[in-house]
C-alpha cells in the first residue's frame, strides 16, 4: 500500500510541474549533490534558456543502453573516454555541432560527438608534510622502498583505476606486468572507487593515493591547505576528460544544442573548475581560478584514442591483475 | 491456522512473489542480452575466492558467536540490554562507513598498529584474506550472536530448572539443552552469513588488498557497468544464486530437530555457571566482543561528529527519505515473512539475498521501463528491494519461533476453530512479539543503511542517506560524508533499538 | 451414537484398527500400554488425524472428513490448553468467538459463570502463568463448558496433577459432563482412573481398539492383552 501511494505521489508530482520546456540531463551521481556542480549549472543555464533543466543522476551509459531510443534524456553529462567507443557505436548520439577552436586541452580534440568540458590527469597525490621526499618519476616510484604505501582503484570497477592501467601500459608497454609486480608490495590496497581510496588517504591510512592532478586545488581553495600535492612524472601523466553529448532522439533539439554551446562559454568554464575540481576545457590558463594557477602541470600528457584504448584495455587489466596477484 | 489451505495459499503467494521478483529481473536481463554469456579467465579464481572467504567468514562468525551469546544469555548486568542492542550496530552500517571505521582501528595507522609502534613492537597488515574475514566477522558476528541468543532464550526455563534439579554437570547441561539448540540454529545462521558474504564486493576488495580478493560480485559489477555484457552478468548471478541455494539446502538438512515445546513464559533464570571460572570466562567473552565491535563504531562516531554541523538540507531530506523507505520496507518485509516462516519458506527467502543487487536493479529497470519512468519509482523500488533483501534475516529470526508456536498451539486453535485472522492477531503475532521486534528493527536498519539498487533508479530529489554519503565523498566532502555516515548510524541504530525494545518490553507477559 | 466403522489408520509400520460404538452421555476410559495408540484414537475422533479406511459417524451422520472445529468434540490436550499470553477471559472467549471478536454482555456473563462453576470466579483477568496447575486445568474445563459439545475428549490432561487434585478434577469433569450430557472419552494409563471414573472401558492394544466393555467386568476378568498390561 505504502509503495503504491508513493508511486502515485511521484507520478503526480512530475506531471504537475510540466509547464515550461524541460531539458533532461543524465549526469553522473556526484554532479547533483549539493556540493557538486549540478545546482550551479542548473541555475546558470535556466537563467538563459527559460526552461526547466532537470538532472537525472545515476549510471550513465548502462542506463542509456538499456533505454535505447526510448530514452527521455536530451543530453548526457559526464561520460569518460573509456565508454565513448561503445556509446558511439550505439548510434544514440547526434553530432554536437560546437566550434572546438576555444578548447585549451593539452591534447588535440576533434571529436564531433563528444564535447569535453573539463579534464585532469591521473596522478599520485601525497601529503608533503608526511612525505617530504616523494619519488620524482614513475621509475623512482617503482624502486621506492616497500614501506611507501599507496591506495589505488580497481580498473574493473573504476574509471580512474582503468586510466591507471592504461597509464602503466602507455609508460611500460609489454613490461607493464613487471612494473605492476614491482609496484605490488607498495600497493596497500585496491578499492572499488575513487571515494574509498581518497577517504583512506585523508584518514592517513596511506601515503599516496591514485587521484588527479587537480585534487590539490580542492585542498588549496576549500581548505587553504597547501600540503597536498600531485606527483608530476617525466614519463607523463594520463589524460582524463569529462564529456557531454546530445541524444539523437531528443525532443528538445534547440535546448540541447544551447546547452552544448553553454558548456564552452567562459561563464560555465570559470565555474566548472571549482564546481567539479577539474581543469576547464576551454579557458586560457591566465583565466583559471587562483588555486588552479599554482598547480604544477604535466610536461607530458599520455592518452590513447578510444580505438587504441579498446584494443589495449583487456591486456592492460590482465597485466594489472597478474602483476598484483603474485 | 484454522484453515490450513489458507495458510498454504498465503505461503505460496509469498514464495511466488519472491521468486517472481528475483527470477523475473534475471529473465529480463537475459532476454535483453539474448542469451547466457561466457565466463572470463579470472572468473574461476573469483569463484574460488568467493567460496573460500564466505565459508571462513561464516564459520568464524558463528563459532565466535557461541561463547558470546552463551555469556550474554546467562549473565545479568546493568546495561546488558543496551549492550545487546549496540552489538547489533555493525551489521546495519553501510559498508563504506564500516570499512573506514575498521581501518581506523586495524589499519596501517589504526589504533592497534599505532599502539604497537608506540611500544616499539612490529606492526601488522590487515590487508589480505584475514582482513576480509575480519571485516565479515565484524559485520556478521552481531547477527550470529543475536540469532543464537534468541535460541538460548527460547529454551524454556523449565528445562533449565529440570537440568539443575537433576544436578547435571555443565558438560551434560550443554549436551542435553544447549547443543541441540545450537545444532538447530547454527546451520541456518551460518547459511545466511555465508550468503551475505557471497555477494560481498567493496569490503572484500578493500580489505583483501588487491585482485587476489576478487569476488563474483565484482565480476558482475564489471560486466554490467563497464562491459555492458548482460549475458555474462546473468550467468554469474545465476552461479551466485546456485551457491546460495546449495548453502541453504545444506543448512536445511543440518538444522533439523524439533523445538523445545512451549514453556510458560517466565524469565529465564539460570543456576549454572555460578562458579568463578565460568563467570570470568563469560566476562572475558563479552568484553572482547564489545571491544571488537564497538571500537570501530566509536571511530565512526568520532570521525563523524565534526561533520554533523556541515550537513546541508540535502542530507536531512535524504535522512527523511531513508526513514520513510525503512518504515515501508519493514512493514512489507514482515507481511512477507510471516506466511513464509517455515523451513522451505526460509530456503526460498534466501533467493532475495543471493541475487546480485546490480542484476536485480538492471532487470527491474528493464521491466518497469515500458510502463513508467523508473526515476519516479526510485523510492518504491528501493522499498521493495530492501524488503526482499531483508527477508532472509526476518525469516531466520522468525522461523524457529513461528514453528514452535505452530507446534504448540495449532491443535488448540484448530479445536477451537479460530479464524485465520484471529490466529494471526491473537496467537501468532503476540507469541512472536520478541522475534518480530528484532526482525523489524533489523529490517528497518538494513533498509536505512542499504544502497540497494538505487544506482539505476537514482533521483536527485529522492536520494537516501547512503547515496548521500557517496555523493559527498565524490565531491571531496570527506568530513561532511563522515557526518552523514554518523547520522546514518544514529538513525539505523535508533530504528533498530526502538523496534527491538518494543518487542522485548513485557515479553514475559 | 459415536460409531467407528471399520476404521483403520496407518503411519509407517504403525497401524490401529477400530470398529466400535459409543453411546451418548457415557463415561468411557481408554486404556492400554504406552505407544499402543490411545492418543491416536482420540486424535482420529477429534479430527486431528484422518483414517486411511473406514468411517466415523455421530448420530448416524458421517463426520470422517469434518474439520476438528466443526466436530461435536471438545478436547483437552496433555499440555498447552491455554494461550499463555492471553487472560482467562480472552482464552475462554475464543470458545464463544473463534474470530476473536468482542463478547456481548450476555456472553461475558456466561463466561464468568463458567469460571465460577469451576471455582475460578473473579480470576478472569489473570494470565495462565499466574495460576497453579490445578487452576489451569479448571480454566480449561470451564472452556469445555462454554464449548458445550456433546463429546468431551480428554488426553491425559491431569497427568501432572497430584492424586488428590486429580480425583477432584475427575469429579469436576463428571459434573461438567453430566450437565452437558456429554460422552466423555478419557485417555489414561492409570487403571485406577478407569475404575473410579468410567462406566465403560476401551482397551487399546496390539494395533486394535477393542469395543467398550463395562469397566468393572473388564477388570474382574481381564482378557489376555489387559493382563499383560496390568502386569498380572
Amino acid at each position: 500500500m505504502k509503495a503504491i501511494s508513493f508511486a502515485a505521489g511521484c507520478l503526480f508530482a512530475s506531471t504537475a510541474l510540466a509547464q515550461e520546456p524541460v531539458l533532461t540531463v543524465y549526469a553522473g551521481d556526484y554532479v547533483v549533490s549539493e556540493w557538486g556542480p549540478g545546482p550551479k549549472i542548473e541555475e546558470m543555464f535556466e537563467a538563459r534558456c527559460g526552461c526547466d533543466l532537470q538532472f537525472k543522476p545515476g549510471d550513465l551509459l548502462p542506463r542509456l543502453l538499456l533505454e535505447g531510443e526510448r530514452t527521455e534524456a536530451d543530453v548526457v553529462f559526464g561520460l569518460n573516454t573509456d565508454v565513448t567507443k561503445r556509446a558511439r557505436e550505439s548510434g544514440l548520439f547526434a553530432p554536437h555541432g560546437v566550434d572546438l577552436s576555444p578548447l585549451t586541452l593539452p591534447i588535440d580534440w576533434t571529436d564531433d560527438t563528444f564535447l569535453p568540458y573539463n579534464y585532469g590527469e591521473t596522478a599520485f597525490v601525497y601529503d608533503s608534510t608526511r612525505l617530504p621526499e616523494p619519488p620524482t618519476s614513475f621509475a623512482e616510484l617503482l624502486d621506492a622502498p616497500d614501506d611507501l604505501k599507496i591506495v589505488i582503484q580497481d580498473p574493473r570497477s573504476s574509471i580512474s583505476g582503468l586510466a591507471m592501467a592504461l597509464w602503466v601500459e602507455a609508460v611500460y608497454g609489454d613490461k607493464a606486468e613487471d612494473a605492476w609486480r614491482k609496484l605490488a608490495p607498495k600497493i596497500l590496497t585496491v578499492t572499488k572507487g575513487w571515494s574509498e581510496s581518497y577517504g583512506l588517504f585523508t584518514d592517513g591510512e596511506a601515503d599516496m593515493v591514485l587521484s588527479y592532478t587537480t585534487s590539490p586545488a580542492y585542498h588549496i581553495i576549500a581548505e587553504d591547505d597547501h600540503s597536498k600535492k600531485a606527483l608530476i612524472f617525466p614519463e607523463g601523466n594520463y589524460f582524463m576528460v569529462e564529456l557531454a553529448a546530445k541524444l539523437a532522439t531528443t525532443d528538445q533539439p534547440e535546448l540541447a544544442q544551447q546547452f552544448m554551446e553553454f558548456l564552452l562559454t567562459a561563464e560555465f568554464q570559470q565555474m566548472i573548475a571549482t564546481g567539479n575540481w577539474s581543469f576547464p576545457a576551454a579557458l586560457p590558463h591566465d583565466q583559471w581560478p587562483e588555486g588552479f594557477k599554482e598547480l604544477e602541470l604535466p610536461s607530458k600528457v599520455l592518452f590513447y584514442s578510444e580505438d587504441e584504448a579498446a584494443a589495449l584495455r583487456d591486456e592492460a587489466i590482465e597485466a594489472w591483475r597478474r602483476g598484483l596477484s603474485q | 491456522m484454522a484453515s490450513r489451505p489458507l495458510a498454504i495459499g498465503a505461503a505460496l503467494i509469498a514464495a511466488g512473489l519472491v521468486l517472481a521478483l528475483v527470477l523475473g529481473p534475471v529473465a529480463a536481463v537475459l532476454a535483453r542480452a539474448g542469451g547466457w554469456g561466457a565466463l572470463g579467465p579470472g572468473d574461476w579464481q573469483a569463484l574460488r575466492f568467493t567460496l573460500w572467504q564466505s565459508l571462513l567468514s561464516a564459520t568464524f562468525s558463528v563459532a565466535l558467536a557461541i561463547p558470546v551469546a552463551r555469556a550474554l544469555a546467562r549473565r545479568r548486568f546493568p546495561g546488558r540490554g543496551l549492550l545487546i542492542s549496540l552489538l547489533g550496530a555493525p551489521f546495519i552500517l553501510p559498508t563504506i562507513v564500516a570499512v573506514l571505521g575498521l581501518i581506523a582501528v586495524f589499519g596501517q595507522n589504526g589504533l592497534i598498529n599505532g599502539s604497537l609502534r608506540a611500544l616499539g613492537l612490529p606492526g601488522f597488515s590487515v590487508y589480505g584474506l584475514h582482513g576480509v574475514v575480519l571485516a565479515h566477522v565484524f559485520f556478521n558476528l552481531p547477527l550470529a550472536t543475536r540469532l543464537l541468543l534468541q535460541g538460548w532464550l527460547a529454551i524454556p526455563a523449565e528445562r533449565f530448572r529440570l537440568a539443575v534439579s537433576l544436578g547435571l554437570s555443565p558438560r551434560a547441561m550443554f549436551r542435553t539443552l544447549e547443543l541441540p539448540m545450537l545444532l538447530r540454529i547454527a546451520p541456518g545462521a551460518g547459511a545466511v552469513i555465508f550468503v551475505i558474504c557471497l555477494s560481498s564486493f567493496a569490503v572484500a576488495l578493500t580489505l583483501g588488498g588487491g585482485p587476489r580478493a576478487t569476488t563474483v560480485e565484482l565480476a558482475i559489477y564489471q560486466a554490467v557497468r563497464f562491459d555492458f555484457d548482460l549475458g555474462r552478468a546473468a550467468l554469474l548471478s545465476m552461479i551466485q544464486l546456485g551457491l546460495a541455494l546449495a548453502a541453504g539446502l545444506v543448512a536445511l538438512r543440518l538444522g533439523t530437530g524439533g523445538g523445545f515445546g512451549a514453556g510458560l513464559d517466565r524469565l529465564v533464570t539460570r543456576w549454572d555457571g555460578r562458579a568463578g571460572l565460568p563467570r570470568v570466562m563469560d566476562a572475558v567473552w563479552i568484553g572482547l566482543a564489545a571491544l571488537f565491535l564497538l571500537t570501530p563504531l566509536g571511530m565512526v562516531v568520532a570521525r563523524g561528529l565534526p561533520g554533523l554541523a556541515q550537513l546541508g538540507a540535502g542530507s536531512w531530506a535524504a535522512a527523511w527519505n531513508s526513514l520513510t523507505v525503512a518504515l515501508a520496507s519493514t512493514l512489507l518485509c514482515l507481511a512477507w515473512a510471516l506466511p513464509l516462516s517455515s523451513r522451505w519458506g526460509e530456503w526460498v527467502g534466501l533467493v532475495g539475498l543471493a541475487v546480485s543487487p546490480l542484476v536485480l536493479g538492471t532487470g527491474l529497470f528493464l521491466i518497469v521501463r515500458p510502463f513508467a519512468n523508473p526515476l519516479s519509482l526510485a523510492l518504491p523500488v528501493t522499498t521493495l528491494v530492501n524488503a526482499l533483501v531483508a527477508l532472509p534475516f526476518a525469516l531466520r529470526i522468525l522461523r524457529p519461533e513461528a514453528e514452535a508456536v505452530r507446534a504448540d498451539y495449532a491443535r488448540l486453535a484448530q479445536a477451537l476453530g479460530l479464524t485465520p485472522l484471529a490466529w494471526v492477531r491473537l496467537v501468532l503475532l503476540p507469541r512472536l512479539r520478541r522475534p518480530l521486534g528484532f526482525a523489524a528493527g533489523l529490517t528497518a536498519a538494513l533498509s536505512i543503511g542499504d544502497l540497494g539498487v538505487i544506482a539505476l533508479f537514482a533521483d536527485p530529489e529522492r536520494a537516501t542517506l547512503p547515496l548521500q554519503v557517496y555523493r559527498l565523498m565524490g565531491s571531496y566532502q570527506m568530513e561532511a560524508a563522515a557526518g552523514a555516515a554518523l547520522l546514518l548510524l544514529i538513525f539505523s541504530f535508533g530504528a533498530f533499538w526502538l523496534c527491538d525494545r518494543g518487542g522485548r518490553a513485557n515479553a514475559d507477559a | 451414537m459415536l460409531t467407528l466403522e471399520n476404521m483403520r489408520y496407518t503411519d509407517g509400520d504403525y497401524s490401529l484398527s477400530a470398529d466400535l460404538c459409543l453411546a451418548p452421555g457415557r463415561r468411557v476410559a481408554i486404556i492400554g500400554p504406552s505407544g499402543a495408540g490411545k492418543s491416536t484414537l482420540l486424535d482420529l475422533i477429534a479430527g486431528f488425524l484422518t483414517p486411511k479406511a473406514g468411517r466415523l459417524l455421530w448420530q448416524g451422520q458421517d463426520i470422517t472428513a469434518t474439520p476438528p472445529d466443526r466436530r461435536p468434540v471438545a478436547m483437552l490436550f496433555q499440555e498447552n490448553n491455554l494461550f499463555p499470553h492471553l487472560s482467562l477471559a480472552r482464552n475462554l472467549g475464543l470458545a464463544l468467538r473463534p474470530g476473536g471478536g468482542r463478547l456481548t454482555a450476555a456472553e461475558g456473563r456466561k463466561l464468568e459463570s463458567a469460571l465460577e462453576r469451576v471455582g475460578l470466579g473473579g480470576l478472569s483477568s489473570r494470565k495462565p502463568g499466574a495460576l497453579s496447575g490445578g487452576q489451569q486445568s479448571r480454566a480449561a474445563l470451564a472452556r469445555v463448558l462454554l464449548q458445550a459439545r456433546p463429546i468431551l475428549a480428554l488426553d491425559e490432561p491431569f497427568a501432572a496433577l497430584g492424586p488428590a487434585l486429580k480425583v477432584q478434577m475427575l469429579d469436576l469433569v463428571q459434573e461438567v459432563a453430566g450437565e452437558l450430557g456429554a460422552l466423555v472419552l478419557l485417555v489414561s494409563h492409570d487403571p485406577q482412573d478407569a475404575r473410579r471414573f468410567a462406566e465403560e472401558t476401551v482397551l487399546v492394544a496390539e494395533g486394535l481398539a477393542h469395543p467398550p466393555v463395562e469397566t468393572r467386568a473388564l477388570f474382574d476378568a481381564p482378557p489376555e492383552a489387559l493382563r499383560a498390561y496390568l502386569g498380572q
